[in-house]
Formats: C-alpha cells, structure tokens, sequence
C-alpha cells in the first residue's frame, strides 16, 4: 500500500540537543498507526515536523506527497492537527474556537461537529479560560474531527481525557479507518495504541527501534505464565526462551518467549500441573525490553533464569 | 508565620531570580536619569534670577502646569529641575510597578505556574504576599538609590531624601492597586489594563487640580501621582505627605487579601458568563481585531482625551512671559505663531513616541501567541506563516496611524477652536501624521527581531527606551551624532512642515518596509519556537 507520509533519514538538532536522530518513519494509506515512545524521545519533534512548524537539518520528509515545509497551505487543507499541549484563547469559548479553527481549515461538517458536541459532552458556551485541561483537547478533538481530512496527526490525544471519553475516542478512530482515512496517533497510553492501530511504530532517542504489526512485534514480547503443579520439576530455567523463573512453593511463575512456549507447558503438563494463568503479552512489555533498565537489550537473547527457592 | 503564607519566601526568592536583570536595569536607569537631570539643573540655572524667571514661566504656562504640575519654591534648583519627575516619571515608575506586580501574580496563575507550586506546600496568599514584597522593595530601592543620585549631583541632602521616598511611596502604592486588580479581573492583561487605567485617571486628576489658581485644588490631593507632588521636595519638603501613599497601602493590601480568599485559584472575582455557541470570526484577521481591539480602544480614548487637553492649551502659550522684554525675544524667534508651533510640536512628538509604544505591543502579541502556544493549533490549519504574522502587524501599523490621525485631529480641532483659526485643523493633523512613519519603523523593528531571533523580541522596548533618552539627554550626555541619527524620531519632521519633509518621510517609510520585510523572511524560515 502506498504511504501517506514518509520520513528518511531525519536529523532534528536544537542547538546541541539532538532530537531526531537519523529517523525512518513511515505510515501507509488507510491505517492507523500507533506512535509510542516515553518522554522526550521525539514524538511531539516529529509531528511538528511533519507539518511544516519546523525545519529538519537533513534528511526528507514527503506528506501526501507534498513537502510539508513547502506546500503548507495546499497540505494542510487534507490533514488535521490535534497539538500535544492545547492552548486556546482564553476569551474566546469553545464554540467559537471550534468554528475558527474549522473555516481556516476550509470547512466542517456541521452535522458532524454538533454530534461530536454531544459524544464528547463539550459544553461549547464556555470560555476557554473555564475548561479543564481535557475540555480544551476535547476543543480541539471536535475542531479537527469535524473536518473532512485524509490525513490526521493526533499528538497524545488522549492524555486528559477520562475512560469514558477515551472509549468515545476510540469510536471516533474506529470510525475514521472504516471511512478509509489515515491516523497517526503518538501515546504513552500503551493500551490505547493496542487496541486501536493497526501498526506501530517505536521511537527511542530520536530513532524508530520497532516498526511493524502488533502480531509481529509479539515475537519481541513474552507471556507472563504462573502455574501451579505437583512437583517442580529441575531445569526449567534452562529452557530456551524462558526467562525469570521464580518457584514458590508448588507455584512456578516465568516470562516465556513465543518459540519457548510449547517444551516449557510440556514440562510443567509432566510435571502434573494443576493450575494455569497467563497473560498476553503487552506493549508494555516492548517498553520494558527497549527502555526499562532491568533487561537491557543487548541481554535480552540469553536466557538468564533465576530460582529462589522459598 | 500564618499558614495562609507558607511558602512566601520560596516565591520571593524565584521571583528575585526571574527579574534579576529586569529590576537592576530599570533601577539603574532611573538613577542615571535623575543624576543626569540635576547635573543638568546647575548648568542650566546658575544663578536665582534665571531659577525665578524660568519657574515663574512654567508655573504660568498651563499646558505645562497640567502636564508637569508647578513649581512650589520658583528660587529652588532642585524642585525646578526635576518638574518633569515628580508627575511624569512618578507615573512611569507607577507604571513599572504595575507589570511588575501583576508579573508575578496574575501571569503566573494564568500561565498555571502557581498551581504547579500549589502542589508544593504553598499558602493561597503567599503568590500576593511575594509579589507585593518584591515590588515593595524594588519601590524602596529605587527610591533610595534615587535619593543617593540626586545627593551625587549636588542638590541638598533633605530634599534628595524627600524626593527618593516620594518616589519610594508612589511606586508602592500602586502596586498595592495592582494587587487588587489583580484579584478582580481573571486575566493579567485585564489586570494591567485596570491598574494602567487608574495610574491615567490619577494623573488626569492631578492635571486638573493643578490648574486650579492660585494652588492645588482637591482633586489633586484626591491623586496619589498628586501626592508625590506635594512631598514639594526641594521646596519646603512636606514630609506628613509621605502618610497619604503608605496609608493606601495599608488599607489597599487587606483588600486584596479579602478578595483573595473570596475567589479560586485562576478565576476572578467575577462569574465567567456563558459565550456564544457559534463563532463568527472568518479568519486570523478577525482573531487578530477581536484579541487586541480593547487595547487599542482604551488608547484611542486617552489619545483623544490628552489631544483634546493639549490642543486648548495651545491658546495660552502666548502669554508664556508677559514682560515686555519677552515678547520682544518672542517677535525675534519668530512670532506667537512660532511659539504656539514650538509648543504643539513638542506634544505631538510626545504623542508620536507614545504610539509607537502601542505599535510595539501591539507587535509584540506575535510572540505572545507563540508563547502562549496559541500559534501551533492555527499553523496546523491552511493559514500560512506570512498570513498569520500580517494579521497582528498590519493591525499594529494600522494602530499607530489611527491613533496618530486622533491625535492630530483632537490637537488641531482644539487649537483651531482657542486660536480662532480654522486652519490650525488640517496643519496639526498633518503634522501628526508625519510622526507615523518613525513609529512604524519601531513596529516593524518588533517584526524583524520576531522573525530571526524571537525570544529578543522584548528587547525592541529596551530600544525604545534608548531612544526616548538620547532624545531628552542625547546633547548632555555628549552621545556620538551617529548614535543620536541612529533613532528614527529624531528623522521626523515637526511643524512647520514644509516640502523638506518628504525625504525624512520617505526614508522612514522605507526603513519600516526593509525592516517587516526581513522579519517575514526570518520568520518564514525559522522553527516554531514556543
Ligand atoms: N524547541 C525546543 N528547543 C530545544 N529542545 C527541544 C525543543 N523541542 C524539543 N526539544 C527536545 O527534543 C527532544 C524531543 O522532544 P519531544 O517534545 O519531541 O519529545 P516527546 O516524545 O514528544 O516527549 P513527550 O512524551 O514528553 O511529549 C527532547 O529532548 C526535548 O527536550
Ligand atoms: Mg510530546
């Protein structure tokens, strides 16, 4: 599928701070694509970028096979914006920033904008200086939705919304792929880009580290299993792909790779299991493998067990 | 200490940090001036018989009388060379002292850095009680090191402490109106706005009461800028006068701790009424007129009032010196019609300078937008960066030549009317509007550094000031030609205008040009820099 907007190479300096690092990002037509990455690794750098608001020091950048620094006018009449941090007027109430945003971009559907209204319960009389920190990016989730782009760039639209409002969002993201159109979505949120993209992509010190679909991506994580046998048998943590065994009692627990999974529920069935629970695998868990401090990357291939015995 | 104020010293502290360069720098310029201004004082007036000749001159002049006030003692060198500081500057230093407090309580709320503190262990008055204290005690610094200035260049002892308190006084208590207004409006820029709205009304009064003959009348002991005066340092030193300003404080500053405790953190006093649903505004353009068009009211108002004031003065310029003598030297230099020309061009500079401080902060609200972050959610639209930026400049520009044309307007029509002259209209109106391009040029100079290095964009008021200096001591300070030429009201023509005008003009013009020109180069190549 062809790729709405594509970044090669990126190089982002501000003043000695590197901010993009050689960045590759792409986001293909028609899908929704998960941007994750922890505080200060470019997220917020990108997306500016990609609309123009500032300048890279290499590398290209094409948006809707525009030039985001060049085409300004023509490019942003397809996309829609929601900023990170939502600022607004503060005289000005919501209603009519709504409507401001919406005639520089060249139209809004106004059915759409008063049942958006409704879904996200925006009371659109209210001064901007009035609203709470989730009302004002509900000011601009209305602004933007409401308009008739193919392409949207939603930097952390979710941070001040309620689990009420982020599932109206959810809806309103679900709706948007089905009517074809393309969502880049930056989170910290992990569940939120689980359940919504179709792939993500992850960024770390100015550079994509993962990109692709989540089932593929899986091959990174690992199920967390606890299982509960009769005896314990000896070696697990010798196991290919078994990680972090801690045996309590006739409780086994352990982080365990796709490929370890089938010799490591063999041995626990010989072992006369009796109870099992176990959880999918998580984007947190990507985190964890790229960011976290307990399991540095370069480790990551070696099993490296440990068994306390209680 | 109350719980109410736990925290107070952190916020002072932080304070103290933020204007660490801000509050010396102005201190230092106000010593500066008032060293200058005395120094000068001797040199100008040797000896009693010029003192008496030149006060007895002013004190008759009432244009100047409502301008400056009057001259209490006509034999002291003192209260005669500092006529400018005791109204005038007063209410600059007024002025001051209003952004400084409204900086640091009303800013910092709106911009929700309190309410980052607010987590801390901080007491709901500790923002107001650090605010007033800081500029409490920038007042008394000033007012000290003025003291010592003044001493420095030669004037007594007592009157240089009189007149340092004096000052001392009038800057706290408008700070403590500051603080009250800073509770009753949910905005910084309403805040201001009250606050510069009294420091007006207060001159205004004391203008009017000054007139009064023989002395002052009521209204200007109803005048805190009124009462500076009164001090009379220098000429007779009435020291009980110092009371009035402190008392106000003291009464002004539980007031706006009542108010305080009335209201929530970010809000005002007053209940934010509902707005409309639907918006109206089309474009950037409106956004731009619906964000700055109170600011531009509120001068127009003071343009044409203080154009009004100065026009019907123009009528008794000619009675300046009455002596024989005098009007002879008056026929020499050129006739009452040179005399009434010399005045009203004097003003009408002033007027020019004061527009292009509108221009300046009219300019400024670009980077104000940016900071504020209001710029991203609209260059996220189809609006281009030259579009967004025009909006606010051509507004400034605009701005200045509308308020210019009142003023020339307002200042000829009142001439016209006094001098029985229905001429004077459409000269007067010309030239103020040959002060435009001058203004225009320190607008555009908002733009140029907005566009290549934003975050200096405050310094064009340091310009600004630099200007108005070399203009008022430029000659005494022996400052080098090139640097006086350097400023662009010294390039504009005064009245009586003639074709020699268009050239300085047209050079101004052109400077404002090349300047928004290479402001809209640098900002359309530059990041978005919040
Ligand atoms: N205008 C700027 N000037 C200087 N440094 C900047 C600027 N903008 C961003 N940076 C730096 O660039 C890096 C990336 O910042 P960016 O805002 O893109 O991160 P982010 O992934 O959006 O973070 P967050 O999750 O906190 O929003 C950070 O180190 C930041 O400090
Ligand atoms: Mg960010």
């Amino acid at each position: 599928m062809a790729n709405v907007l594509e970044m090669v190479g990126v190089v982002k300096r501000f003043g000695p701070v590197v901010a993009l690092n050689g960045l590759d990002f792409s986001v293909e037509a028609g899908e929704v694509h998960g941007f994750l990455g922890p505080n200060g690794s470019g997220k917020s750098t990108t997306i500016r970028l990609l609309l123009g608001m500032l300048r890279a020091n290499a590398g290209s950048i094409r948006v809707l096979g525009l030039d985001p620094w060049r085409d300004v006018s023509s490019l942003h009449r397809r996309l829609a914006y929601v900023p990170g941090d939502v600022a607004l007027w503060p005289n000005l109430t919501g209603g009519e920033v709504i409507d401001l945003l919406g005639r520089l971009q060249g139209g809004q559907d106004l059915a759409r904008r008063a049942q958006l209204l409704e879904l996200f319960d925006l009371d659109p009389t209210k001064k901007s200086r009035a609203y709470s920190k989730g009302n004002r990016q509900k000011v601009a989730l209305v602004a933007a939705l409401a308009t008739d782009a193919e392409l949207f760039l939603l930097d952390e639209p979710t941070s001040g919304l309620d689990p009420l409002m982020e599932e109206a969002f959810r809806g309103c993201i679900r709706e948007l792929r089905n009517q074809g159109r393309t969502v880049l979505l930056s989170s910290h949120i992990l569940s939120e880009a689980e359940a919504l993209s179709d792939r993500v992509s992850i960024i770390r010190e100015g550079r994509v580290v993962e990109t692709g679909r989540l089932d593929e991506l899986r091959h990174l994580t690992r199920t967390s299993v606890t299982a509960d046998v009769a005896v314990v048998p000896a070696g697990l943590d010798a196991l290919p792909g078994v990680h972090d065994v801690v045996v309590r009692n006739h409780r086994v627990s352990a982080q365990v790779e796709p490929s370890g999974l089938a010799p490591f529920m063999r041995a626990l069935t010989d072992a006369g299991l009796v109870a099992l629970t176990s959880q999918p695998p998580t984007l947190e868990d990507l985190f964890l493998r790229h960011y976290g401090a307990a399991v540095p990357v370069a480790a990551a291939g070696s099993s490296s067990g440990r068994t306390a015995d209680a | 200490m109350r719980e109410t104020l736990a925290g107070t010293g952190v916020l002072i502290r932080l304070g103290l940090r933020r204007d660490r360069w801000l509050l010396p720098a102005w201190i230092a310029g106000f010593a500066a001036t008032t060293y200058s201004t005395a120094v000068a004082g001797a040199e100008l007036y040797p000896d009693v018989g010029s003192r008496v000749e030149a006060a007895t001159a002013l004190n008759a002049t009432a244009s100047l009388v409502a301008l400056f006030g009057r001259v209490y003692d006509p034999t002291s060198l003192g209260a005669l060379s500092l006529i400018k500081y005791t109204a005038f500057m007063a209410a600059i230093l007024a002025v001051l002292m209003v952004f400084i407090t409204v900086r640091h309580t009303r800013s910092d709320e709106e911009s929700g850095r309190l309410e980052l503190l607010g987590g801390g262990r901080m007491g709901r008055d500790a923002p107001l009680a650090a605010a007033l204290t800081i500029s409490f005690g920038a007042s008394i610094v000033l007012g000290l090191v003025t003291a010592v200035s003044l001493a420095a260049g030669g004037l007594p002892a007592a009157g240089s402490i009189a007149f340092g308190l004096g000052w001392a006084a009038t800057g706290m208590a408008f700070s403590a109106v500051a603080g009250v207004t800073a509770q009753l409006t949910a905005s910084a820029r309403a805040a201001t706005g009250m606050s510069l709205g009294v420091v007006a009304v207060t001159y205004a009064l004391r203008a009017v009461g000054d007139l009064a003959e023989p002395g002052p009348s009521a209204l200007s002991w109803l005048s805190p800028i009124g009462w500076n005066q009164q001090i009379r340092a220098f000429a007779g030193d009435q020291w009980w006068v110092l009371a009035l300003p402190l008392a106000l404080c003291a009464l002004l500053v539980p007031v706006a701790l009542a108010l305080r405790a009335r209201r929530d953190l970010g809000s005002g006093l007053r209940q934010e009424r509902p707005g409309p649903a639907r918006g109206s505004l089309r474009g950037v353009g409106d956004l731009a007129v619906r964000l700055q068009f109170r600011l531009l009211a509120a001068w127009a108002v003071a343009f044409v009032v203080f154009g009004v004031v100065i026009g019907s003065l123009a009528g008794n310029v000619t009675d300046l010196l009455s002596s024989p003598n005098a009007q002879d030297l008056i026929m020499m230099l050129g006739g009452t019609q040179a005399m009434t020309d010399a005045f009203i061009a004097a003003e009408i500079s002033i007027m020019g300078l004061l527009a292009a401080a509108y221009g300046l902060s009219a300019a400024s609200r670009l980077r104000d937008e940016e900071t504020d972050g209001h710029v991203e959610a609209l260059l996220g639209t189809a609006t281009t960066r030259p579009r967004w930026a025009t909006s606010h400049f051509a507004l400034a520009l605009a701005g200045v030549a509308v308020l210019m044309l009142l003023a020339g307007v307002s200042v000829g029509a009142g001439a016209a009317t006094v001098l029985a002259d229905a001429n004077q209209l459409g000269r007067v109106t010309l030239a103020a509007a040959a002060q435009i391009p001058a203004a225009w040029v320190m607008t555009a100079a908002v733009l140029a550094v907005f566009g290549w290095a934003p975050r200096l964009t405050g310094t064009v008021w340091a310009l600004l000031l630099l200007f108005v200096a070399l203009g008022e001591f430029g000659v005494l300070w022996n400052a080098p030609e090139w640097l006086m030429e350097l400023s662009p009201f010294r390039h504009s023509p005064l009245l009586p205008l003639d074709s020699g005008a268009v050239g300085p003009l047209l050079g101004l013009t052109v400077t404002a040009a090349a300047l928004a020109a290479l402001g809209y180069a640098g900002w359309r190549r530059r990041d978005l820099a919040p």
